[in-house]
């Protein structure tokens, strides 16, 4: 167990950013720390705690130092505050304040915009592990079950780099909202996380990959805007936090990668061509590739939501205060200010989709969303590579933007996966074609066995190409606590 | 023939195209299309930046190649080429422990006493090999050297720090290092590099200080050792490597490791200790060590290594010649403690490394077959079996 009462904060928390000797923020996070360790303590299934897991533990930021693995018990889990490297004679790099030297305080005026940038990137961190706190019962090798832990663990530390962000900038508002982080809960009646897809309880594995692939690159892209913040402590912060979030990525990608691997290799060695013949295919107790395609549908049309309005005027005015950029904002040919220029986007106009130019400046979360797009449709190609090889005809495809969305211009409207607007009775029937119901999910659920031999796998899902820091395929990557 | 070269390659397979490697890398080496993302051959240096911060492992590959694979070639990959058969030995790039020729020659001599072809213990995490050459050697700067042996020992056993301040040379607990001697030989060439066992940790002779230690006695009329001992603290040298792929240790810390070692030999078994020492070493495996040396004050680490507690490294210290005692080698004493050693023999988890002269190899060899024999084991069945397992490793000299 962690000794709280003997904390050497430098020693027992990797930072760079000389906690032992700030007196004020050490104060504030010893305060913190109990509380954190508590809900740690209650979220882990008991069993889990006490068990080894090959964990990666980031320890400073160079290269060498920021990816150390060994056994380690997850309350252990040394937890650190680290920044990326600072860039020396930085610059606001976007808005009005362009090209003048990044802020390494917070701006008065612009305060009250930039806390609940931090409090909402910081909801999302521990909302995620609460989310998937059941997954480790029925890990499907303990190769997944060491990576789920480990996006749970860097999740844990990310919540702890927006908490330092909090108490070292934020004063006494920022101590509050860092105690209130602990007391909110994924679904929770009274005090539920702030965005709704983080209220969702992941039933299963498949889900699991699908919102590490889909949802955790929301996460990615919304780090990816805050590390061009012209506030240079959270730019460093999110730059650190995206090396780590790469690990979530290709948990999702190989993921859904190797569940549909597995379901192709059960088709070809069955003699199963056509992959809608859903009955015999499950019947080999792997995942059909036409739920695999709905499960997209409802993890791409959730993350979309997260986006945001279309239109938005906080999302312009954190760009014009130059506290939050774009994805890749040096790389983009423009003024980086957004006076005259205009961005294209899909509109509703007599029952029809039509594109449309509008003031790019308040198009701020539209263009993030069309580039997170690009980013996801990436992986989904690969994952159409791997049917191909095995000769199966079917093709994964991302839905239409506008396909079951509650947030923005499509929400009630019903479309179809196309892009077609249909009536609300076309719609109801083809639902269940299109998102996955509850019978799928039943199904799904039958098949989440754990298994907990090394090198072994459930039936749903093949190995790994390559094991965690190039370990061999029957590397214990958990050894279990037997009580 | 031209002389095949190594190529740092990404598995297009496994690479989910997150760039988190190109945007680590200071040298620009790593570049993307809409297809791939890949490496130039031309710019890499083998810094091995970029592999912790990969998250897939797919960046940690490597060929050895005749002639480089062009950016254009590696952009059209779906997956990687197979691997070209290399000149010597005939091996494919993940069991290489050393590119140089001279250099592999030498280990496949040192490691001859195994019996066979040797592996890596499953669980050992991947060197780097071979990063530096005596073509583009690494300069290292002696941090100290300071004397083993006792002041009235006619033995000069040595503890030379080497410092690479900036330098990425990262080496795991058993891996050997090139030291090159200045000048030229009786030819007039230039002297080959000599290999030295690192003797301590990865993380560093003091944690993340990228030193190393070597353990170093002096021969009489040897070119090499005697450069090293003589040098002073600020003197620079050249070294090349890290050599060696299969002479490590597991990192599966319950995995037990049985050690005999004579001398210098010590020096890789000094790191495994200091490494299971900084790992929380009363948590893994036990470790026990079979030590023979001519007398206490010939004995590298006489004093420190008596302070290590037992729980993590159990040690039977052996002298050849103290004056009115019996002489006694590493051999002898397995005998005696047969027990013990039998039980290690007996359990799959153990790992057994001999490193040292090659004529303490035969008595080693000895003592296990009579000690297995007692057990009802063959020992020469179950060495191969070890071997092959990678839980059987010999390096000796």
């Amino acid at each position: 167990m962690v000794d709280l009462l003997n904390m050497s904060y430098d020693t027992q928390i990797p930072n760079n950013v000389g906690l032992s000797a700030d007196k004020k923020v050490l104060k504030a996070l010893e305060k913190w720390h109990p509380g954190y360790i508590n809900w740690w303590n209650d979220l882990i299934p008991e069993k889990f705690q006490k068990s080894m897991i090959y964990l990666r533990t980031a320890v400073s930021v160079d290269p060498k130092g920021w990816a150390k693995f060994d056994y380690v018990k997850m309350p252990e889990y040394r937890w650190g505050i680290l920044l990326a490297p600072g860039v020396e004679d930085r610059l606001i790099p976007c808005g009005e304040h362009k090209g003048e030297p990044a802020w390494q305080e917070v701006p008065g005026e612009y305060r009250n915009l930039l806390k609940p940038l931090i409090v909402i990137q910081g909801d999302t961190e521990p909302a995620s592990v609460e989310q998937q706190r059941f997954l480790g019962m029925t890990a499907p090798s303990l190769y997944d079950m060491r990576n789920l832990f480990q996006v749970n663990v860097e999740e844990g530390r990310h919540l702890w780099a927006m908490v330092y962000l909090l108490q070292k900038y934020f004063g006494r508002d920022g101590r509050e909202e860092a105690d209130d982080l602990l007391l909110r809960s994924s679904g929770s009646e009274e005090a539920p996380r702030l965005l709704g897809a983080f209220n969702e309880e992941t039933p299963d594995w498949l889900s699991f990959f699908m919102f590490t692939y889909f949802t955790d690159r929301d996460g990615k892209m919304q780090l990816e805007s805050l590390a061009q913040s012209g506030f240079d402590p959270l730019s460093r912060s999110c730059r650190f936090m995206l090396t780590e979030e790469a690990h979530h990525m290709f948990v999702g990608e190989t993921g859904v990668g190797r569940t549909i691997e597995r379901t192709c290799q059960a088709m070809n060695e069955a003699g199963i061509a056509d992959p809608y013949d859903t009955g015999k295919i499950r019947d080999l107790g792997v995942i059909d590739l036409p739920t695999i395609q709905k499960k997209l549908n409802l993890h791409y049309t959730l993350s979309l939501d997260l986006f945001g309005q279309e239109v938005s005027t906080n999302a312009a005015n954190a760009f014009n205060a130059g506290i939050k950029g774009r994805y890749l904002e040096p790389r983009i040919d423009d003024d980086h200010q957004l006076r005259n220029d205009t961005y294209r986007v899909w509109g509703i106009v007599d029952g029809k989709l039509i594109q449309h130019e509008v003031p790019a400046l308040t198009e701020i979360n539209m263009r993030l969303r069309d580039d997170y797009t690009r980013d996801a449709a990436g992986g989904v190609g690969r994952w159409n590579r791997i049917i191909e090889k095995a000769g199966l005809e079917f093709e994964m495809k991302l839905p239409h933007e506008c396909f079951n969305r509650k947030i923005g211009v499509f929400a009630g409207h019903d479309f179809d996966p196309e892009g077609n607007l249909l009536s609300g009775a076309e719609y109801e029937a083809g639902l269940p074609t299109w998102l996955p119901t509850h019978a799928d999910g039943d199904f799904i659920q039958s098949l989440m066995r754990p298994v907990s031999e090394p090198g072994q796998f459930a039936g749903w899902i093949s190995p790994p190409k390559v094991g965690i820091d190039n370990k061999p395929g029957d590397f214990e990557y958990a050894k279990l606590h037997m009580a | 023939m031209t002389a095949p070269t190594k190529q740092h390659l990404i598995d297009p397979e496994i690479c989910i195209r997150c760039h988190t490697c190109e945007m680590t890398c200071n040298l620009g080496a790593i570049t993307h299309d809409d297809n791939n993302v890949v490496v130039d051959a031309a710019k890499c240096e083998f810094c091995l930046d970029c592999i912790p911060v990969c998250p897939t492992g797919s960046i940690d590959e490597w060929r050895v190649v005749a002639q480089p694979h062009s950016l254009e070639e590696q952009f059209g990959w779906d997956e990687l080429p197979a691997p070209e058969q290399v000149a010597a030995g005939g091996e494919t790039a993940t069991e290489i422990e050393a590119y140089d020729e001279a250099m592999a020659v030498l280990l496949e001599e040192a490691h001859k006493g195994g019996g066979g072809k040797p592996v890596a213990p499953a669980s050992a995490a991947k060197p780097a090999i071979n990063l530096y050459n005596a073509g583009r050697p690494a300069e290292a700067t002696v941090q100290g050297s300071f004397r083993l042996s006792g002041e009235d020992s006619d033995t000069d056993l040595r503890h030379i720090i080497l410092n690479f301040a900036a330098l990425p040379f990262p080496v795991l607990e058993g891996q050997s290092i090139g030291i090159i001697t200045p000048g030229t030989d009786e030819n007039g060439k230039p002297h080959l590099p000599r290999l030295y066992s690192v003797s301590s940790p990865r993380d560093g002779e003091r944690p993340n200080f990228n030193n190393l230690s070597l353990t170093v006695k002096r021969e009489p009329y040897g070119v090499c050792s005697n450069f090293l001992c003589d040098l002073k603290k600020g003197d620079r040298v050249q070294v090349t490597g890290p050599f060696g792929a299969t002479f490590l240790m597991p990192d599966d810390p319950q995995a037990r490791l049985l050690m005999i070692c004579t001398g210098t030999g010590s020096a890789p078994f000094r790191a495994f200790t200091m490494r299971r020492l900084r790992s929380g070493g009363g948590h893994s495996g036990p470790m026990t060590l079979f030590f023979g040396a001519r007398s206490p004050d010939s004995l590298p680490y006489f004093g420190p290594l008596r302070k290590v507690p037992d729980n993590v490294l159990k040690k039977h210290l052996v002298f050849s010649r103290v004056p009115a005692t019996p002489k006694e080698f590493v051999q002898d004493r397995m005998m005696a403690e047969r027990t013990e050693v039998a039980g290690f023999i007996s359990d799959p988890n153990t790992h057994i490394y001999i490193c040292g002269l090659r004529g303490m190899e035969q008595g080693v060899e000895r003592a296990f077959t009579g000690i297995a024999q007692g057990i009802g084991i063959e020992w020469l069945a179950l060495r191969t079996t070890m071997r092959e397992e990678g839980r059987y490793h010999v390096e000796t000299y």
